[in-house]
């Protein structure tokens, strides 16, 4: 058994030391929020926080985490940044299917946090790790620079 | 059935979702209390637990969708129809027939509903349709079908009626209460007003009186000038739970009890499993089991990362099969010879022979497209668990009916023992119109005492997709003096989705799909022929995928007509405007599209920068597309794209809007990069390492300019991607005179 802190809450999970972090938050704590894409860290599906700042949980073992402070898509809209980006993903309708948003919310929402007013290349540089097979880019674009105004 | 869903943790939103498991929970319990004596508090014990979750994580998020219909409303709820139920508590369900699946249907029909239901949006909650051809079958697709762009252009007329219907019956159930006259009521906000007296009642008061009435035999919907909802940029009901975590896809269905299945399925197509060494299995923490079939092996584990580490320790053997003879040189050799072959005659108009013999000039031409996957974000999944006396499962499907149809085939369970939960759909595109998922998961449940979740990895979603088709189009014209075309003739050769997906559509040899916008340009040309050739590609799977017919034959066609305009040296707006004198709509979002763009005839072009034009008509709908690219030592950068877009009357030009950006995203990203090659009987492409997607630095603007209009509306989820393609190429083609008849762009420009 493991402890995991997921959104300020502590976790015990029997998990494998070897376990990417995604399933270890799917499939024993039982947050689904955060999702999987491509298993190799190229689509920012599953993204989360590892003490504020994107990692991609699907290629994390749970051993590398140790002690620091996990945010999933559930428990980010209490964090400032967190909270802005889900206020202006919702005033632009920016999702479509929505699958891949919790991990362009999560990339924005750590993407404000320490850079609250990006540049169009800062955007670039922070989302592109982001695949959006609906085509949302547009709006992505658009609401984090919403999201930066109301900081 | 109507139901608020309570505060829900993620974890447990199946347990407590009403409607969902409580239907299964009281089967279970059943069935434990037959065995063991008990009573059905077991089957809510588990609820319970949940409830004690959520209030640990302190969540209050709640979703829009309330339930999947498959448990009956309550009897004290109104249902006057399929699509609505009004509780005596005034809250509104809508059932929606068609799928969400990123193209804003769950906002778009409860707009038409709400319209003329009279209550507020923002108030109803939301059922996913139930299995049910009788009650939500689209008479455009013949079926309870999401697909071809037709949810509003099937949705407009009956969505209206069922909400005008039920309001009738709502204002006549409080006209009788008061006796007073029906036409000095109205409706508004989920109320029935009397203004001579100023009385006014709630909806949920008048449910039972409204439930004992008949149903009225015409009622008259709004004037589209009253509208107060339709045509208005009202916020999507679903955006609150995509971007907290709350929304449930398919993939996030968690039964009690479930145990997950990591897959290898034979990586030729046709091939199927020889043998299996699991020797090294059963050591890894948390496997369960190792469960073979047909063409493939399973490990069942407790969680995914157990299930995925053992099916790394098998050593399989495949038998392939034939299949491991077929690369892309036999395919794309099938197709050249298929080529010369006549086929199923889809137009014919004047005499191209005589036309060809009095041209002036003649020009032919090869256009190749490739094999493409739908790689959809949320992985091809499906969830099942097969008892003696029932099949349940729990998926993401663009068809539930044939969903059910699968599992009748493969238990042998009549059809009212198949339960399916839909959900929402993390990218459809085609790839969820299919049910070999379903065929697959149930292959494995059947070996299972558990419910089972299957999840394809990306490398299983991309090398066992069913494929957008390879097609190779064969297109020649004949030129006046003036450079018109006086003669047009057009080959389509490749494979008929059509011929096994709706057998009945396929005639005579003739896929309507295949040849639709090739078989009915808007150019008016006094002598055309086109025809239809059928290729398989032996064994390899292929289906249909966003854009359909339209994508392939738009890029062949409107890419051809910038050739042409090119050798009458004309400006190839111009050269289009001619021919489309009798496509008033089309020629008018040309006109729209040209201007927004600033288009200047004879503007100079080339040096590495260039601009695209192509016009399309195409699933009720009108685009034209102005693309401009630059290409530096052969990469092309997309700068800009503008749009124009006649697609009736709105519903909600936001989603519009919305769709028109990633429709062409989705046709910017295949023209650009995409194609699955076979080596062997197998695919070449594992991931978006090398099966790649366009990105956010990747993407241009995207202007959308959405022309008024008063028609029926048109469909808007696949025209982007159909018109875009070629308005690429023609833009590449002015920056650098290269013209690519084959897709993708890839290198193509490189080697130049």
């Amino acid at each position: 058994m493991i402890t995991l802190n997921i959104n300020g809450e502590p976790h015990q999970v029997d998990a494998p030391p070897d376990m990417p972090l995604l399933w270890a938050i799917r499939d024993l704590a039982g947050l689904t929020g955060t999702k999987f894409g491509c298993g190799i860290a190229q689509c920012g599906a599953c993204t989360v926080h590892l003490d504020g700042a994107a990692v991609r949980s699907c290629v994390l073992p749970v051993a590398a985490v140790g002690d620091r402070k996990i945010t999933t898509i559930e428990g980010v809209g209490a964090t400032p940044a967190g909270k802005k980006v889900q206020a202006a993903w919702r005033a632009l309708d920016v999702v479509q299917c929505g699958y891949c948003q919790s991990g362009q919310v999560m990339s924005a929402a750590s993407l404000l946090a320490s850079n609250p007013h990006p540049s169009d290349a800062d955007i670039d540089a922070a989302m592109a790790g982001n695949i959006c097979r609906c085509g949302t880019y547009n709006r992505i674009r658009a609401a984090v620079k919403q999201a930066a105004r109301e900081a | 059935m109507a139901g608020e869903r309570p505060d829900a943790h993620p974890a447990d939103r199946d347990a407590r979702r009403p409607g969902l498991t409580r239907r299964s929970f009281l089967k279970f319990a059943a069935t434990v209390g037959a065995a063991s004596g008990g009573g059905l508090l077991f089957g809510f014990s588990v609820p319970a637990i949940g409830q004690n979750e959520a209030t640990a994580q302190g969540a209050a998020r709640q979703s829009v969708i309330g339930g999947d219909g498959v448990e009956p409303p309550p009897p004290n709820v109104f249902a006057p129809n399929a699509f609505i139920q009004i509780g005596s508590d005034g809250k509104v369900t809508l059932i929606i027939p068609k799928v969400e699946m990123g193209q804003g249907v769950y906002t778009s029909i409860p707009m038409l509903i709400a319209e003329e239901l009279e209550v507020p949006l923002e108030s109803v909650t939301l059922d996913h349709a139930p299995p049910d051809e009788k009650l939500y079958s689209d008479p455009l697709l013949g079926g309870q079908l999401t697909g071809g762009s037709t949810s509003i252009r099937y949705a407009w007329d009956p969505m209206r009626k069922a909400g005008a219907s039920a309001r009738t019956l709502l204002v006549t159930a409080a006209a009788q209460q008061w006796q007073v006259d029906p036409s000095t009521c109205h409706a508004q906000a989920g109320e029935v007003l009397h203004p001579p007296s100023g009385r006014s009642i709630g909806y949920g008061q008048l449910v039972d009186a409204a439930a004992k009435l008949p149903p009225p035999q015409n009622v008259s919907l709004k004037d589209p000038k009253d509208f107060r909802l339709i045509g208005t940029r009202a916020k999507r009901l679903d955006s609150p739970e995509k971007v907290d975590g709350v929304a449930m896809f398919g993939f996030d269905a968690r039964p009690p009890g479930m145990v997950y299945a990591a897959i290898a399925t034979c990586p030729v197509f046709g091939g199927t499993l020889a043998s299996v060494d699991d020797t090294h299995v059963k050591q890894i923490p948390g496997v369960q089991q190792v469960v073979k079939f047909d063409n493939g092996v399973a490990v069942i584990g407790a969680h995914t990362w157990a299930a995925k580490r053992g099916l790394q320790a098998l050593s399989i053997q495949w038998n392939e099969g034939p299949g491991a003879n077929v690369s892309m040189q036999t395919i794309v050799a099938d197709l050249q010879n298929a080529a010369k072959r006549n086929g199923a005659v889809a137009r014919k108009q004047g005499d191209v022979d005589h036309a060809f013999s009095n041209a002036k000039t003649r020009i032919d031409a090869v256009y190749q497209q490739p094999f493409l996957a739908h790689a959809t974000m949320e992985p091809v999944n499906c969830t099942v668990h097969l008892r003696p006396d029932a099949c349940e499962i729990w998926i993401g499907s663009q068809v539930p009916t044939r969903v059910v149809g699968t599992a009748v085939a493969l238990t042998g369970l009549p059809a009212d023992k198949i339960i399916v939960h839909n959900y929402l759909i993390g990218g459809g595109f085609g790839r969820r119109l299919e049910t070999d998922m379903v065929t697959q998961a149930i292959k494995v449940a059947k070996q299972v005492q558990a419910p089972v979740k299957v999840l394809w990895t990306r490398e299983e979603d991309i090398q066992h997709d069913m494929y957008r088709p390879y097609y190779y189009d064969v297109i020649s014209a004949g030129l006046d003096a003036n450079g018109k075309p006086l003669a047009w003739q057009h080959r389509i050769v490749g494979s008929s989705v059509m011929a096994r997906f709706a057998p009945p559509a396929f005639k005579g040899g003739l896929d309507p799909d295949a040849v639709e916008v090739a078989a009915d340009l808007p150019y008016d040309l006094p002598n055309q022929f086109v025809d239809y050739v059928r290729q398989e590609p032996h064994a390899v799977p292929t289906a249909f995928w966003r854009g359909v017919g339209p994508t392939r034959s738009t890029f062949v066609v409107e890419s051809f007509i910038d050739e042409l305009a090119a050798q009458a040296k004309a400006d190839p707006v111009e050269y289009r405007r001619d021919l489309l004198g009798k496509s008033p709509r089309v020629l008018n979002v040309l006109n729209v599209v040209t201007q927004a763009a600033q288009w200047t005839p004879g503007a100079p072009q080339g040096n590495g920068r260039g601009r695209g034009v192509s016009v399309m008509h195409a699933f009720g709908s009108f685009f034209a597309i102005v693309v401009d690219v630059s290409v530096n030592a052969g990469e092309v950068r997309v700068n800009h794209i503008t749009c124009a877009v006649d697609c009736g009357m709105t519903v909600n030009p936001d989603t519009i809007e919305a769709q028109v950006q990633g429709g062409i995203i989705f046709g910017l990203t295949a023209a650009l990069y995409g194609q699955v090659t076979i080596t062997n009987g197998r695919v070449d492409q594992t991931n978006f390492t090398d099966y790649r997607m366009l990105r956010i630095n990747e993407t241009p603007g995207i202007d959308v300019h959405i022309v008024k209009s008063s028609e029926a509306p048109g469909g808007i989820g696949e025209p982007g991607t159909a018109a875009v393609q070629p308005a690429l190429a023609n833009a590449i083609f002015a920056a650098t005179g290269k013209r690519l008849r084959h897709l993708p762009v890839g290198d193509q420009l490189k080697s130049a």
